[in-house]
């Protein structure tokens, strides 16, 4: 699973350094969405333990050696939540890069330099 | 130039603060002492075959309650944000038949699979949230479908407000008839691995999934109010 972590990594610094070097404003949200998913995937892969299976106790999990048998169910449980959050708040930030589009018709960030300090 | 500068400075050094992070990462080996709780405790205490849904319902239902506050503050946000001033109103053309008449066939089929989707939470990967998720796709399908249609407002808003009220209520009935806030137990749990077990998990779970679907709903409603 170390691959997967160094992949999730990766996705971090690929959105931050979109997150500071792009001049449009969808581009920005992009990035933070990248950032996100870069997060889940290093938080799953640490949950994740070799050759175990998802942990929903039917027919293929015997309840009584579960323990043997599953992976680590609470990041699975955070990331379920982190998913939902990050969906508001990508929602969120498009809508603000929407308003502001509205107001001066343009996508660059540096034309609304207005709280610039 | 400098902001180049600046720019390499700030990824090279997250990069050597969090590089060891990745490279002495040890992979899991077992369960940690509090998954070990939920995996060994979990099926007697809760009810729920699906582990995950035991622990976001129930073992730490007070942070999924949380969760969708945080949902209903954004889409709040996001109706104060668009709702300000009145727009100029863009035409509006009706779509193909194509797609008229695919979302007649699709639409039912798209909403029943989300409402199966979170009632069978407790049994299968899948709950509240992905189910609300579905049936807002189904929404966003009929939007595009017939653009020029208007929402029902009132009936939204209804669905919003009695799920997220029912949810914070059978919290509270945990709390009187059972061991604490958003105890499932306050119904018998029933046989282990079927639909109707795990005592009031579905219910709370089918309540989440209308909640988050009429959220992401008012979510479209609001974006496509331009």
């Amino acid at each position: 699973m170390q691959l997967i972590t160094g992949l999730g990594f990766v996705l971090i610094i690929i959105g931050i350094w979109g997150m500071l070097t792009r001049k449009n404003m969808v581009k920005i949200v992009l990035g933070f969405s990248l950032v996100d998913t870069g997060i889940h995937i290093i938080m799953v892969s640490i949950g994740y333990i070799k050759g175990k299976t998802a942990p929903i106790l039917n027919e293929a999990v015997n309840k009584a050696k579960a323990l043997q048998e599953v992976v680590d169910p609470v990041p699975s449980v955070l990331v379920l939540t982190a998913i939902v959050i990050g969906l508001a708040v990508t929602a969120l930030m498009l809508v603000y890069v929407v308003r502001l589009h509205k107001e001066k018709n343009s996508m660059q960030i540096d034309d609304h330099g207005e709280l610039e300090w | 130039m400098g902001k180049r500068i600046f720019v390499i400075i700030t990824l090279a050094l997250f990069v050597y603060i969090s590089l060891p992070l990745v490279l002495d990462f040890i992979p899991t080996q077992q369960l940690s002492y509090v998954s070990q709780k939920y995996v060994q405790d979990g099926p007697e205490e809760v009810g729920a075959q699906n582990l995950v849904t035991a622990i976001i319902v129930t073992y730490r239902g007070l942070d999924t309650l949380g969760e969708v506050a945080v949902l209903f503050i954004a889409t709040a946000g996001i109706g104060f944000i668009l709702s300000r001033k009145k727009w100029r109103k863009r035409k509006k053309r009706s779509s193909s038949s194509i797609l008229q008449t695919g979302t007649q066939v699709l639409l039912p089929l798209i909403i029943m699979f989300g409402i199966y989707v979170f009632t069978n939470g407790h049994l299968t990967p899948g709950g509240g949230f992905q189910g609300g998720v579905i049936i807002a796709s189904g929404i966003l399908v009929y939007i595009l479908a017939s653009p020029k249609n208007k929402f029902k407002d009132f009936l939204i808003s209804l669905t919003e407000s009695i799920s997220g009220f029912g949810y914070v209520l059978l919290g509270l009935l945990g709390l009187i008839l059972a061991a604490g806030f958003l105890d499932n137990s306050i119904l018998p749990l029933g046989k282990f691995g079927r639909l109707f077990s795990a005592g009031a998990i579905p219910l709370i779970y089918s309540l989440i999934g209308l909640k988050v679907g009429s959220e992401l709903v008012n979510i479209l409603k609001y974006l496509r109010r331009d």
